[in-house]
C-alpha cells in the first residue's frame, strides 16, 4: 500500500518572494484516477500560486461536487476552502467575496457543475463580473457517476460509457461567456502546462471574473479513439491564439517580444500579460474577433486554446456596487452604526 | 542528451548509491529487506555470498556505503548499513547448511596463498568449490591476518572472527601457519603450483625518526606491532601516560587499547587539524567517550629521555594554510609544548613490504615497492602471480580486500583454464523484474519512513574499560534492526519509464514528492540540468533521459533524491512508469560459465 506521499522535500526547493516553496502549496495526494486531467490542473494552480507569491492564507478555494470539485483537497492545504452543494459555487463565493473583497477567490468546478446544475448560477457571476478566477475542469462526462455525457460532450464525439453521441449539442462554455460579457476568457488544455499556468496567474490577477475553460481528459471514462476530449485528441486539434506570459507588476519585463505579432495587455495592477500572437485577424481585446475566431475554429474541428479574450478595463463587482473599500466583515459596531447625529443627517438629506 | 541505455549494466547499478560505493558491490538493500523480514540467515548469506565477513564486516567496516547512502542527501543521516549487516550475523540461524558443501570434485590444479587475511580467504573461498587444491601460508598460528593482529577485540570479538575464518578453511584449505615465507622464490614458485596470490597487507608500521627515538628504546611503539602483540598477549601493559601520534583508525584503535591495559592518562595527538583527520567519524566519538582527548595541530619534535628512560614528547604548534590548494602546516610563533608520557605510541601510516619476494623472478616493482600489477585481473609482471588487498595498490581496507580477492580469484581462474584474463572475463549477473502486486501494493515496503537514525548501545565503560575483550558495541536488538531497516528507501527498486506507454499526462511530475521528474524540450546535458523542475546540481547523479514523445518533448529524471517510493508508478495510467527490482552481481568464480558447481 504505497497511497502515503512521503513528507521529504528536494532539498533544493527555491522559495519564493514570501518565504514558501512550492511545496507549501500543495494539498494531500489525489484520490482520483491515476492520469486524471484534474489532477495536472491541481499541479498548475499549486505552481501559479507559488509563482505568484501567493500567500496562502490570503485566497480561497471554492467548489461545488464532481471530480472537478474535489480537487481544492489536492492543492493549497493552507487555504481557506468551501466545498458546497452541486453548482452553487459561484453563489457561495459570491457571499464570501461580499464579506471580505480582500481575498483572492480561485473556484473550481466542471462540466456537469458548471454546464448543467449550476448554469443559472454561472451565468449570473458572470454578468456580475465577480471577482474570482472560475476555473471549469471539463472533461466532457460525468466521471464521478461513470461516465455518462454531459452537456459538454461533443457531437459526434464517442465515450465508453455512452457511446457515440448523435443526439445533443454541446454547450461551449468560452462561447457562453463571451456571449455574457466576461471579461476574461480563456480556454486551456490539463496537458498544457506551459499555457495552463501563465493563464491561472493572470486570472488570479484580473479584477472581475476570470474564466478558463480547461479541457481535462477522463482517463477512465473518456480518453479513448473517438472522444474529443482526450489527450490525444486534444494534442493533434489544439490550435493556440497565441503564447502566453503574465508579468508581474514589480518583475522587469525580460523576454523580447516581436512587435507586430505581440500584444500586451496591462492590468489594474500594474502587472501585464504577453500574448506572442499565433493567429492572425484576431485581437485579445477585441471580443468581436474572439467570437469570430471561436466560431472559425468551431468550422475547422481545431480546439481553440489561448486567452481568448481581456477587457482591460475591467471592474469588479465591489467596484461597479461602489461598495466600502474595507472589506464588510471587518467593519466593526461603529462603522455600521454611526449613532444618532449621523441618522439626523440622513433624515434632514431627505426633508 | 541521448536517450539513457538502459541494457549499459551500470546506469542502473549507479542508482543503488550504496551498492555502487562498495567495492564488492554487496546487494545492501536487497539484505536489509531481508533483515526487516526477519530473514536473518538469507541476510547474512546475500552477505557472505558478496563480502565473505558479515559479521567482522559489521563491525569493522569502513563504511563506504553510509556517505554514499541516497537518505543522506534527504535528510540528515545515512541509513546504518553496517550495524545492520551485524543485526543479520548476530540473529541468523545454521549458515553452514547454505555454503558450498566439500569434499570437492579436484580439478588437478594447485594455488599457494600467501598471507591468511581477508584477500587471500576470499581467494580460497572463491576457488575451494571449484576443486582447486590451496595452500594458505600464514605467519601466525591462525588466519585472519589484519583482522586478527590489528583490529582490537573490544570491537571484534574472537569468536566472531574465528567463525567466519573458518567457515572458509572449513572448505579444505591446506593451510602453513606458523609458516612465514621467507622466499618467492625457493618455497613457492619452485614448487609445482599452477597459480599464486600474495595477500601479505601492509605490514610495515611507519617510523617517526625525531631525536631521542633510539634512546627511548622499549617505550617506543609502532601502532600495528603494538595492537598485534596485545592481541596474541605478548603486551599486557603499558603505562599509566600514554601518548598516541597519528589520526587514523589505527591511532583509535592503539588509544583504546591502551585504556585498557593500564593507560590512565591517553591522549591522541595529531599534527594536522582535527577535521583532517583519517580515521572514521564514529572510531573517533568512541575513543572520545572513553576519555581520550585529541589535541590538533601539534606536530612532534623530539623524544625527551633521562636516565635511559622515556619522559614525554616536545611538540610545536602551527596552523593549516590551504590557500596554495595544498595544505601547508605552519608554525604559529608560540612555545614548545612539552607532554610527559611513559610510552608512545607511532600510528602514523603503514606499507608493504616484500623482502621475501626476489627482485630476479619477473616480478616488477614500481613506485614505493609497490607491485606492477594489472589494475582489473590483479596480475603482476610474472603472470601466474597475482596480488590482492592491502599488498596489490597499498593500504585499504577488509572490505576492498574482498573485493580484490573475488577478482582475482575470478583471474586465476581464467589463468588456469587458459582463457583471456580480461576479454573471457564475466560480466556481473543483472536482472530486472516488476514489484507491482496490485493497486498501491508493492513487492517492496515502498512508504518512506521518517525516523532519524537510530543509535546503537554500548555496553558500561566500567566494564568495557577493564577487560579489553568485551565489545563496547552491543549492537542492534531485532527491533531496532527492523526499525533502522525501514528507513532504507530501496534504491533498488528502479523506476523503469517505457516512453511508448506515456500519454504525457504529467501525472508522475505533479506526484513526485521530491520533483525529480520534468517533460521538457531536450537539449545539452548542462542546460538541461539549469531548467528542470529542481536544477539538477549534484552532477554525480545520472540523469535519465527517455526517447523523444510525442509532444517532441523528452521525460528527464535526476536520479538524485528519488525516494524510490513508487508514486510515479502509482500515479501512471497507463504503466508506462513501472517499479522494477535491479539485482546486480558480481560474477564469482563458481558462477562462471561452465563451471562444475553450477
Amino acid at each position: 500500500m504505497t497511497y502515503i506521499k512521503p513528507t521529504f522535500r528536494h532539498p533544493g526547493l527555491k522559495k519564493n518572494k514570501v518565504g514558501y516553496v512550492r511545496a507549501d502549496y500543495e494539498g494531500a495526494i489525489s484520490t482520483l484516477c491515476a492520469g486524471c486531467g484534474h489532477d495536472s490542473i491541481s499541479g498548475a494552480i499549486v505552481q501559479a500560486c507559488f509563482e505568484m507569491s501567493v500567500e496562502p492564507h490570503r485566497l480561497a478555494k471554492l467548489s461545488g461536487i464532481g471530480c472537478s470539485s474535489k480537487t481544492p483537497t489536492y492543492f493549497l492545504s493552507n487555504s481557506h476552502g468551501f466545498n458546497s452543494v452541486h453548482g452553487r459555487m459561484p453563489s457561495v463565493t459570491t457571499g464570501a467575496n461580499m464579506a471580505n473583497r480582500d481575498l483572492i477567490y480561485l473556484g473550481v468546478s466542471g462540466d456537469g457543475d458548471t454546464a448543467s446544475i449550476g448554469m443559472g448560477q454561472f451565468v449570473h457571476a458572470v454578468r456580475r463580473n465577480l471577482n474570482m478566477a472560475y476555473i471549469v475542469m471539463n472533461n466532457g462526462c460525468y466521471g464521478l457517476t461513470k461516465g455518462q455525457d454531459s452537456a459538454t460532450t461533443d457531437f459526434g464525439s464517442i465515450s465508453k460509457s455512452s457511446g457515440l453521441n448523435d443526439s445533443f449539442q454541446a454547450i461551449d462554455l468560452v462561447g457562453m461567456a463571451l456571449e455574457l460579457g466576461a471579461t476574461f476568457v480563456g480556454r486551456s488544455f490539463s496537458g498544457d502546462k506551459d499555457q495552463l499556468v501563465p493563464m491561472i496567474k493572470a486570472a488570479m490577477s484580473h479584477p472581475g471574473f476570470a474564466f478558463i475553460d480547461c479541457i481535462s481528459p477522463c482517463v477512465t471514462f473518456n480518453n479513448n479513439k473517438g472522444s474529443t476530449k482526450s489527450y490525444q485528441f486534444v494534442r493533434d486539434h489544439q490550435e493556440a491564439t497565441s503564447t502566453i506570459d503574465f508579468v508581474p507588476h514589480e518583475e522587469e519585463i525580460t523576454v523580447d517580444y516581436e512587435a507586430g505579432t505581440s500584444t500586451s495587455v496591462a492590468l489594474h495592477d500594474g502587472s501585464k500579460i504577453h500574448l506572442d500572437k499565433l493567429s492572425p485577424n484576431w485581437d485579445p481585446t477585441d471580443r468581436y474577433s474572439a467570437v469570430m475566431r471561436l466560431q472559425e475554429a468551431k468550422l475547422t474541428g481545431d480546439i481553440l486554446t489561448g486567452l481568448l479574450y481581456i477587457d482591460p478595463k475591467s471592474r469588479g463587482l465591489h467596484d461597479l456596487m461602489k461598495t466600502s473599500k474595507r472589506p464588510l466583515n471587518s467593519l466593526q459596531e461603529e462603522d455600521l452604526c454611526p449613532g444618532s447625529a449621523a441618522l439626523e443627517g440622513i433624515n434632514a438629506g431627505f426633508r | 542528451m541521448k536517450p539513457t541505455n538502459l541494457n549499459d549494466p551500470e546506469y542502473f547499478h549507479k542508482v543503488v548509491d550504496c551498492q555502487y560505493a562498495c567495492p564488492a558491490h554487496t546487494p545492501v538493500p536487497e539484505y536489509i529487506r531481508l533483515i526487516a523480514d526477519e530473514k536473518y540467515t538469507e541476510a547474512y548469506m546475500v552477505n557472505w555470498e558478496s563480502n565473505v565477513f558479515p559479521g567482522i564486516l559489521g563491525r569493522t567496516c569502513d563504511r563506504p556505503c553510509e556517505p554514499a547512502c541516497r537518505r543522506g542527501r534527504v535528510e540528515e543521516k545515512p541509513v546504518a548499513i553496517c550495524r545492520l549487516k551485524r543485526v543479520a550475523a548476530d540473529n541468523k540461524g545454521d549458515v553452514k547448511k547454505h555454503m558450498p558443501q566439500g569434499p570437492f570434485k579436484p580439478n588437478g590444479k594447485k594455488v599457494a596463498l600467501i598471507g591468511g587475511g581477508p584477500a587471500s580467504l576470499t581467494v580460497a573461498r572463491d576457488l575451494a568449490p571449484l576443486g582447486y587444491e590451496i595452500h594458505l601460508f600464514d605467519e601466525w598460528h591462525k588466519g585472519g591476518g589484519m583482522m586478527r593482529t590489528q583490529i582490537p577485540a573490544f570491537r571484534l570479538p574472537e569468536e566472531v572472527l574465528d567463525e567466519e575464518v573458518n567457515y572458509v578453511l572449513d572448505l579444505g584449505i591446506h593451510t602453513y601457519f606458523n609458516h612465514f615465507v621467507h622466499s618467492m622464490k625457493d618455497e613457492i614458485l619452485s614448487k609445482d603450483y599452477d597459480a599464486v596470490f600474495v595477500g601479505t597487507g601492509a605490514p610495515s608500521g611507519r617510523k617517526l625518526n625525531l631525536p631521542g627515538f633510539e634512546e627511548a628504546g622499549d617505550n617506543i611503539h609502532i601502532g600495528i606491532e603494538f595492537l598485534a602483540s596485545v592481541a596474541f598477549e605478548h603486551k599486557k601493559s603499558i603505562g599509566k601516560k600514554v601518548i598516541v601520534l597519528g589520526g587514523g583508525n589505527t591511532a583509535m584503535d592503539c588509544c583504546r587499547t591502551s585504556r585498557r591495559i593500564g593507560g590512565e592518562d591517553v591522549k591522541v595527538i595529531v599534527r594536522s587539524p582535527f577535521k583532517d583527520m583519517k580515521a572514521s567519524p564514529w572510531e573517533i566519538e568512541d575513543a572520545q567517550m572513553e576519555d581520550i582527548p585529541i589535541m590538533n595541530n601539534m606536530p612532534p619534535k623530539e623524544f625527551v629521555v633521562k636516565n635511559g628512560k622515556l619522559k614525554g614528547v616536545i611538540f610545536g604548534k602551527v596552523y593549516a594554510d590551504y590557500s596554495s590548494g595544498r595544505r601547508k602546516l605552519i608554525p604559529t610563533g608560540e612555545p614548545d609544548v612539552f607532554i610527559e608520557a611513559d610510552d608512545v605510541i607511532i600510528a602514523i601510516g603503514q606499507d608493504n613490504a616484500f623482502p621475501w619476494i626476489e627482485r630476479d623472478l619477473g616480478i616488477e616493482f614500481g613506485k614505493w615497492d609497490i607491485p606492477v600489477l594489472h589494475e582489473k585481473t590483479f596480475q603482476s609482471t610474472l603472470p601466474k602471480v597475482f596480488f590482492g588487498g592491502d599488498a596489490a595498490f597499498g593500504p585499504e581496507n577488509v572490505i576492498t580486500a574482498a573485493a580484490h580477492g573475488h577478482q582475482a580469484a575470478v583471474s586465476m581462474h581464467l589463468f588456469c583454464e587458459g582463457d583471456n584474463l580480461v576479454t573471457d572475463r564475466p560480466d556481473p549477473m543483472t536482472n530486472l523484474y516488476r514489484q507491482k502486486m496490485g493497486i498501491h501494493e508493492w513487492m517492496y515496503d515502498s512508504p518512506v519512513v521518517e525516523d532519524v537514525r537510530y543509535k546503537v548501545g554500548h555496553e558500561d565503560k566500567k566494564k568495557t574499560l577493564r577487560d579489553r575483550k568485551v565489545e563496547v558495541e552491543l549492537g542492534f536488538t531485532a527491533l531496532e534492526g527492523f526499525k533502522e531497516a525501514q528507513r532504507c528507501l530501496n534504491c533498488d527498486v528502479m523506476t523503469v519509464f517505457d516512453d511508448k506507454l506515456c500519454i504525457e499526462c504529467d501525472a508522475c511530475m505533479d506526484v513526485c514528492p521530491t520533483d525529480c521528474i520534468t517533460f521538457i524540450k531536450n537539449d545539452e546535458e548542462d542546460v538541461l540540468r539549469l531548467n528542470l523542475r529542481v536544477p539538477a546540481l549534484n552532477t554525480t547523479q545520472d540523469l535519465y533521459v527517455s526517447e523523444t514523445l510525442p509532444t517532441t518533448r523528452v521525460m528527464i529524471k535526476d536520479e538524485d533524491v528519488c525516494l524510490h517510493c513508487g508514486l510515479c508508478a502509482e500515479r501512471c495510467p497507463t504503466a508506462a512508469w513501472d517499479m522494477q527490482k535491479y539485482m546486480y552481481s558480481v560474477t564469482k568464480t563458481y558462477e562462471m560459465e561452465g563451471c562444475c558447481s553450477k
